[in-house]
């Protein structure tokens, strides 16, 4: 092979199962293209039949937030426990929620 | 059933040869592919035919009735009684090499399991079925390695070009009508009737590989049904079948 996989750009494999709704994030893989990377995720992701539909997603067109922005993110949510719907009593003909 | 037991045990049998040996030889491959994506793939595409393979011998097993098993049939025949084409007995060679073999294979054995999966004889029908799905793919598999290569740098392209060439006296035999096929008339398809889907799908798709077609009426290697093999095959059975042979106890 005269390209070194390096030189393939990274892909992000969201596979959803069988009775899952959401696709979730299974890992990652290098392809040369959408189409092969598709066939790689089919190939590494599910061989142990754990999905009925693949995404992938160049790794480039992630957005993701920066680690030194957690605690103005993520921090002032922690003291707010209200936010959870804990504190409502649930009439017993409700059953599990 | 108006076929004889004995020739669909033997029809089952060359079957199972040809995807046990070219599983055998995939399978070198693991752990040595260019990159993880593709050694998965090729190992993926080993185990189906490795899977295929336990289907047909055990059927051939049933058929035969004479107490043998499929690890017997796999394990404790030499060359001379495999039926496998000569084709898939051919080294690795490199990745092109490995991929045109693959893709001779693969559209032969997609147009022989289309026909197969509608035949009378519901062991071969059910196996064929199952199978086909996953032919489908390896097809398309290895139809796009051909595309990518051949149409792709320079090299990649004489190279293909230089394994499809090579390879091309060993395609012939894939449609060779045995005694056996005639024997077997309505239970499974005589080769040559699918050579031209098979011939179509090779102009098909080394039109879009750029790639020039071999031709078909060139001289062709034969044999392998009947028990005349290359040298190679030799070397294959003396590494899978070493251990059952050295102990013959030894359990799973």
């Amino acid at each position: 092979m005269s390209q070194s996989p390096d030189a393939w750009p990274l892909w992000e494999v969201f596979v959803r199962s069988k009775n899952g709704l959401a696709h979730k994030h299974s890992g990652s893989l290098h392809a040369p293209d959408a189409e092969t990377a598709l066939k790689s995720a089919r190939d590494v992701y599910t061989r142990r039949s754990e999905g009925v539909s693949i995404w992938v997603i160049p790794s480039s067109a992630v957005v993701a937030s920066s680690p030194d922005e957690r605690e103005p993110l993520f921090a002032p949510s922690d003291d707010k426990p209200y936010r959870h719907p804990t504190f409502y009593d649930i009439p017993d003909e409700v059953g599990h929620m | 059933m108006k076929w004889a037991t004995c020739d669909l045990a033997d029809y089952a049998l060359r079957k199972a040869d040809d995807t046990l040996v070219l599983g055998q030889r995939l399978s070198e491959w693991c752990g040595h592919g260019p990159v993880l994506e593709q050694d998965i793939a090729l190992t993926n595409v080993a185990l189906d035919l490795i899977g295929q393979a336990r289907g047909y011998y055990q059927m051939a097993a049933a058929w035969r009735a004479d107490g043998s098993t499929e690890d017997d049939l796999a394990y404790r025949r030499d060359a001379h009684l495999y039926g496998n084409h000569l084709l898939v007995e051919l080294p690795n060679g490199h990745w092109g090499d490995t991929l045109a073999r693959q893709f001779f294979f693969d559209a032969y054995n997609f147009f022989l399991l289309e026909q197969l999966s509608k035949s009378p004889v519901p062991e071969l029908s059910a196996l064929a079925q199952k199978a086909y799905k996953e032919v489908s793919y390896h097809a398309q598999f290895s139809a796009e390695w051909i595309i990518r290569l051949g149409d792709g740098t320079d090299e990649s392209h004489t190279k293909i070009q230089q394994s499809v060439n090579r390879l091309w006296a060993y395609t012939g035999e894939l449609f060779e009508d045995t005694d056996l096929d005639r024997k077997l008339d309505g239970a499974v398809p005589l080769p040559s009737t699918f050579r031209a889907d098979w011939l179509q799908k090779m102009r098909e798709v080394f039109a879009l590989a750029t790639l020039e077609l071999p031709d078909p009426n060139a001289y062709m290697q034969k044999g392998g049904l009947h028990g005349r093999h290359t040298e190679h095959l030799g070397y294959i059975l003396a590494e899978m079948q070493y251990l059952p042979r050295a102990y013959p106890d030894a359990k799973w």
